[in-house]
């Protein structure tokens, strides 16, 4: 039997410490976390940093460290620090050493980075080796070259590797969400299928079960299937709970690409053992004839200033849209004629929060609303400009009449200065996978003694 | 006709990946998932996204009495035209069409 303890859906979101205890005292194999998605955005991944505070992050990598020693065995995550890239690895490693140092321990650390360099991609792209999925973006050298990160996706090969250098700790980054608890079983033997296929039901912790907030479960593997276990209070799985978390943030409920093949839950069964465990047998795992692994990558799309104003007149929440088109075109025009800037320099928008702020065109409901929030956007290709635009809308969302022969209104600025300046804006600018010959050829593996 | 809200008991949209979006219709009963796969038509869907129906995902699940459906992200994730970094209010686009 092989046993993996998982303390929650990713490190910075807490879990149950009871029942982390109880995961403990039923001796795992390993314990697991994921680090991270792209899910909170570009910005991440293009910044290479965290999305969670270094505070929490650091509690609770202490306390997992802490049942990692005391359970005797491995503790894994995979894309540490959100995003995976280089910078957040070496940000966790630096949590870790920290940790390690306070405590007078010392621990044997594998650091798996993921980070590819442009022109090993540019070079790939050249031979053939990269492939689009759909919907996929346009790249060339040029484009990828602006890449401020590009990560590809680790699978379970890369892990085992990292595990197989004896560490205690493995810091891993950008891996698939499933690779880091795939990997043991399958090196101790377990089949593909139900490896990878608990480990996507396990990748978000508890959020397979009942009291999803509470996180900590436990995936035990025998035979031609696995056992999934909520250890918190009053969590419960049941056959419908655990096959339902197939259709999370997955585009298809029953097939998934991973690198070196595609998991098949499609003849799954799920049966209750009791009325908190369920045993799940069936899932197929049909191999790739080439090894691949997806690309991740984010670039700077332009500088970004934003204003907002709150109009609360019902006049002008009435006439919102029109009120906020002509400001766009005139705003528009004063920018190019007094920066000289081009329009494909910059953009500037105005999002009507209240009204179509959240669906834009796509909003079929009309309503008329107490107060609008409208939501200024300037976007430019450099700081500067950006913030010069953005002075320069300022004076028309607190002052701008719907037409010449009414007084000048004044709409409500909730802070001053009514311009923020956010800085870089990122993009996702990859949506491919690289053919590679050695799983190990796009990844490096060190190991520190701390 | 009913709005697809009256008859489902939950309908959840989020990110799959950076460039899709997957909307999953819990219906809650066999009856009700009867109603949703026989009464919503993919081609409502397209309409409300404004995209072609050939590159929608659909899968019917009477196990879950669930319908999910994937579309191609209108702006991908983050974009400077992107306006819902996760995903999550496509739900009421989907949850406002009405089932025959």
């Amino acid at each position: 039997m092989v046993r993996v303890l998982i303390p929650s859906g990713a490190l910075g979101l807490g879990y149950d410490h009871a029942a982390l205890e109880r995961g403990i005292a039923a001796g795992p194999d390993l314990i697991a976390i994921d680090g991270g998605s792209t899910d909170s955005g570009p910005s991440y991944l293009g910044r290479g940093v965290s999305k969670y505070a270094r505070s929490s992050t650091k509690l609770e990598w202490a306390g997992l460290i802490d049942a990692a020693h005391r359970a005797r065995c491995p503790l894994v995550i995979g894309t540490a620090g959100t995003c995976g890239a280089g910078d957040a690895v070496d940000w966790l490693v630096n949590i870790t050493r920290e940790i390690l140092a306070e405590r007078n321990q010392s621990k044997r650390i594998a650091v798996l980075k993921s980070d590819q360099p442009a022109q090993r991609v540019i070079d790939a792209l050249g031979n053939g080796r990269i492939t689009p999925l759909s919907p996929a973006p346009d790249i060339g050298a040029a484009l990828l070259e602006t890449c401020t990160n590009i990560v590809a996706l680790a699978g379970v090969e890369q892990i085992t590797a990292a595990l197989d250098t004896g560490a205690d700790i493995v810091i891993a980054g950008r891996t698939t969400d499933t690779a880091i608890i795939a990997a043991l079983p399958i090196a101790r033997g377990i089949a593909p299928g139900p490896a990878w296929h608990a480990a996507k039901i396990g990748e978000c912790g508890a959020l397979c079960a009942t009291n999803p907030q509470s996180g900590v479960i436990q995936i035990d593997w025998q035979g031609d299937g696995f056992t999934l276990t909520p250890l918190a209070d009053g969590a419960r799985a049941t056959p419908h709970t655990v096959s339902a978390h197939m259709l999370y943030e997955n585009a298809d409920p029953y097939l998934l690409h991973e690198p070196g093949g595609t998991l098949d839950v499609s003849a799954a069964q799920y049966d209750a053992i009791d009325d908190s465990r369920v045993r799940v047998t069936g899932a197929r795992w049909h191999p790739s004839d080439s090894y691949t692994v997806k690309l991740e990558g984010a670039r700077i799309a332009g500088y970004q200033t934003v204003v907002l104003a709150l109009i609360r007149d019902p006049h002008y929440v009435t006439h919102a849209q029109a009120w906020a088109d002509d400001i766009v075109a005139k705003c528009t025009q004063k920018a190019r004629d007094r920066t000289g800037a081009r329009d494909s320099d910059f953009s500037v928008e105005i999002r009507l929060i209240g009204q179509n702020a959240t669906l834009g065109a796509l909003e079929q409901h009309v309503a008329t609303p107490i107060e609008i929030g409208a939501l200024g956007l300037v976007t430019a290709a450099t700081p500067e400009l950006s913030a010069e635009i953005g002075k320069m809308l300022n004076p028309y969302l607190l002052h701008h009449p719907l037409t010449q022969d009414e007084e000048v209104p004044t709409f409500a600025f909730p802070f001053s200065p009514a311009e923020i300046n956010r800085g870089a804006v990122y993009e996702f600018c990859l949506n491919h996978v690289m053919h590679l010959d050695d799983p190990m050829e796009a990844f490096t593996l060190e190991v520190i003694d701390a | 006709m009913p709005e697809l809200r009256a008859i489902a008991e939950k309908v959840r949209s989020k990110n799959a990946g950076p460039f899709w979006v997957t909307i999953d219709i819990f219906c809650g009963s066999p009856e009700a998932f009867s109603r949703v796969s026989t009464g919503l038509h993919t081609n409502q869907v397209a309409a409300c996204f404004d995209t072609p129906v050939q590159v929608i995902k659909r899968f019917d699940i009477p196990s879950l009495n669930v319908v999910k459906i994937s579309v191609p992200r209108p702006q991908v994730q983050g974009t400077i035209a992107d306006r819902d970094m996760h995903g999550a209010a496509y739900a009421a686009l989907v949850a406002a069409l009405e089932i025959e």
